[in-house]
């Protein structure tokens, strides 16, 4: 299956040029309207620019940012190559992450969603430690395609025996990464436009099966939803309609949710999680009428042959394929408070559609992002941390590990006092 | 729909599940959402997605409408008819009582214009309903504020918008925990487009309001815009009203909203024109951001929609 939207994640450090890449994709994919060219075109000569375009201000965001010259928080960004004689052709959209400032929190939200992510690099510095904290972020958060992009070629001329160092560095470090997803290497020059939407002629020595430039790459990869059945299904029960006073509809029961993952046929056989209840599924209702089937991540309605008392957080999936509900959990954690996490910490847990109290029985270890090695457990986590906490729940949860499931296999952390999302979690395969 | 060897989805499937997804976690974690509805096409979009959330059931919250009284005649025809046919509650917050309490000044001249006077209508209504969270039909592609807005978007007890400290959002898990008097905005289109929007208008086959479509009205021209002429409207100097062939790209206050020459007179047109122009929506037809580079992010951090 091919899903014709695809998100993505961009990150780089303050002087990668991020900012002018997404500014290229835009102007050369000719998503950027005039008044905004205007715009651009206005304050580039504001900031002295000597008459040439600075693609990097289309993505100009609050007036703090504006002022200070940073990107303060992730931004989203809409584009697409579908012509308008309907030839296929892609939805994009990107998260774009600020590099610097609270980078872990920001990376951790935009990767969270993204089936790519775009990782920056500067031809002339090669692989910086921001660099691999990146890739390591957006492996651990199971993006399933890395681009390495080296940016600026034009700065070394158009090198290839440069290109091919920057490879091999980071080639190497990629192995310790322990990541699944596929990688990718290109040179461009987002400044010149060479290899972004357009081919370069001057770096006509780059060969690539999905074509030279980095938008024939994210036009064509595939995206996760691409095997819906070969995904246990898992379908969070979110909401029960049960129509109070509408005419026909009254003896109506239906669970509504969006499949986290897998396919759900209709008259095929169930388990309602926790209660262990059987039944089949009588019909798959929309709005639009009937499916056969519902694919993640449609929206749908089930009704049920019994009738079985489910309320939402409960977790319809098939017999042979459910999981084991828990109450202890092994998660790595991003912390994302200024207030530390530590051993004895009371939290509400949200994962998938079901809320729980959740309390912190042990840090187990800590991952130093500089060196991307797992170190001893450490006292107390901070604001950026990343390490591996053991909790256990008020209530049991219906998970799978994040690197087979990313919807049941992550949670959020809220801290009942303030409020905050304080921590995200990714649920580690039992025996890691 | 059956399944075949290549199912597809299509983007606007995917969407369209999004914003399903959202509306249900508010409807279940929160004790009184409402729906802002303003017989716009973002938010007649809205009201289709919450159907395809709730249906054979009712809503599970009312429907709001800010009203400044200023609005085009065909919309506010439009609003009645379409909430009758549905079958749900339409509460009217009006900016016009906001004014006679005291509680807003009418800005005067001839650029005077309501929208900025909403903000305190609504938060008043929020408070007065004791509304927890307001579905709004924002979209992140409009206005470069827009961009940074979270699906749902923290609001403390005065209403504020604080773009700097947002809560992260992660995967699709939304954090709906807050105090008394607080509230969150949620914007179940946050990635839609506007090419989108049309799209899925022409897709599920909507009605929306006469004035998207290409008509013959009376307009004057300022600042580049052309804006509908209508009694009590004040002109400046050398303003002239002429009848022109016109289309609205956004349905907002009369004094502040902008037509389009457009000879788009049918949804297949209109979503020919949107996808070949060359102009934002907002930089087209809308006179309340082109007061500063800031405009929109200013009137967000104050609570406006």
């Amino acid at each position: 299956m091919t899903l014709d939207l695809l998100r993505f994640t961009t990150a780089g450090s303050v002087d990668d040029g991020k900012s002018t890449l997404i500014g290229r994709l835009l102007y050369d994919t000719k998503q950027v309207f005039d008044d905004q060219l205007e715009h651009v075109a206005e304050a580039s000569v504001r900031r002295g620019g000597e008459g040439a375009l600075d693609l990097a201000l289309l993505t100009d965001g609050l007036r703090a940012e504006r002022e200070q010259g940073i990107t303060i928080d992730v931004a989203y960004r809409y584009f697409s190559t579908v012509a308008l004689d309907g030839s296929s052709g892609r939805r994009f959209i990107i998260a774009d992450c600020p590099g610097h400032q609270q980078y872990t929190r920001n990376m951790v939200t935009g990767a969270s969603t993204a089936d790519l992510a775009v990782i920056l690099l500067d031809a002339r510095h090669g692989v910086l430690e921001q660099s691999k904290r990146h890739a390591f972020i957006s492996a651990l958060l199971g993006i399933p395609h890395l681009v390495v992009a080296v940016n600026k070629m034009d700065l070394v001329d158009y090198s290839q025996e440069r290109f091919d160092e920057i490879v091999a560095e980071f080639s190497q470090f990629a192995g310790k990464l322990g990541a699944r997803a596929d990688l990718v290497y290109i040179p461009i020059s987002a400044l010149h436009g060479d290899n972004v939407v357009e081919p370069s002629s001057n770096l006509s020595w780059y060969e690539n099966p999905a074509g030279p430039t980095l938008l024939s790459l994210l036009e064509t990869v595939e995206v996760a939803y691409d095997h819906p059945f070969q995904t246990p299904a898992r379908f969070p029960v979110q909401w029960v309609i049960r129509p109070q006073g509408v005419p026909g509809a009254a003896d109506y029961r239906g669970y509504a949710g969006q499949l986290a993952s897998g396919a759900l046929r209709a008259g095929e056989e169930v388990v309602v999680l926790p209660g262990g209840q059987r039944t089949k599924i009588a019909a798959i209702d929309t709005y639009d009428g009937e499916l056969e089937a519902a694919l993640a991540p449609m929206s749908v309605t089930l009704r049920l042959q019994d009738e079985i008392d489910i309320s939402r957080g409960e977790m319809i999936c098939r017999p042979d394929e459910a999981p084991e509900p828990t109450r202890e959990l092994e998660a790595d954690i991003c912390w994302m408070a200024e207030a530390p996490l530590r051993p004895g910490g009371r939290y509400q847990i949200k994962h998938t559609t079901r809320s729980v109290s959740a309390i912190v029985e042990g840090l187990l270890d800590s991952v130093d992002v500089h060196t991307l090695q797992r170190g001893d457990a450490p006292q107390e986590m901070g604001l950026n941390d990343i390490g591996k906490v053991r909790l256990r729940t008020s209530a049991p949860l219906f998970v799978d590990p994040y690197s087979r499931n990313r919807r049941t296999g992550s949670f959020i952390l809220i801290d009942e006092a303030s409020n905050g999302t304080v921590g995200a979690g990714m649920i580690c395969a039992p025996d890691a | 729909m059956s399944i075949t060897a290549r199912p597809e989805l299509t983007h606007l499937q995917a969407l369209e599940s999004e914003a399903i997804h959202v509306m249900r976690e508010v409807a279940a974690e929160f004790e009184r959402p409402v729906m802002l509805f303003s017989g716009g096409k973002d938010s007649i979009v809205m009201l289709r997605l919450a159907e395809k959330a709730f249906r054979p059931g009712r809503f599970p919250f009312p429907l709001m409408h800010v009203d400044t009284e200023h609005n085009f005649p065909e919309v506010i025809e439009f609003r009645d008819r379409r909430v009758a046919e549905l079958e749900e509650r339409l509460i009217v917050a009006s900016v016009q009582d906001s004014i006679d309490q005291g509680r807003a000044v009418e800005e005067t001249g001839p650029r005077a214009s309501r929208n900025r006077l909403q903000t305190v209508t609504l938060l008043d209504a929020i408070a007065q309903h004791g509304f927890d969270a307001a579905f709004g039909g924002a979209r992140r592609d409009e206005e470069r504020a827009r961009a940074k807005e979270r699906v749902m978007s923290f609001r403390d007890d005065f209403g504020q918008w604080d773009p700097k400290s947002q809560r992260p959002e992660l995967w699709n898990l939304y954090n709906s925990r807050i105090r008394k008097g607080e509230h969150v905005r949620v914007f179940p289109l946050s990635n839609w487009t506007e090419l989108d929007v049309w799209e899925y208008i022409d897709r599920e086959r909507l009605e929306v309001p006469s004035i998207y479509f290409a008509h013959e009205r009376e307009v004057f021209e300022r600042d580049g815009m052309l804006y509908a002429w209508r009694e009590g409207a004040e002109l400046i100097d050398g303003e002239k009203v002429f009848s022109e062939m016109v289309r609205y790209r956004t349905v907002g206050d009369m004094s502040c909203t902008g037509g389009v020459r457009s000879r788009a007179k049918t949804l297949a047109e209109v979503v020919a024109e949107i996808a070949s122009t060359r102009i934002t929506e907002r930089g087209e037809t809308r006179a309340d951001d082109r007061v500063s580079e800031a405009a929109m992010e200013d009137r967000k951090k104050a609570g406006y929609f």
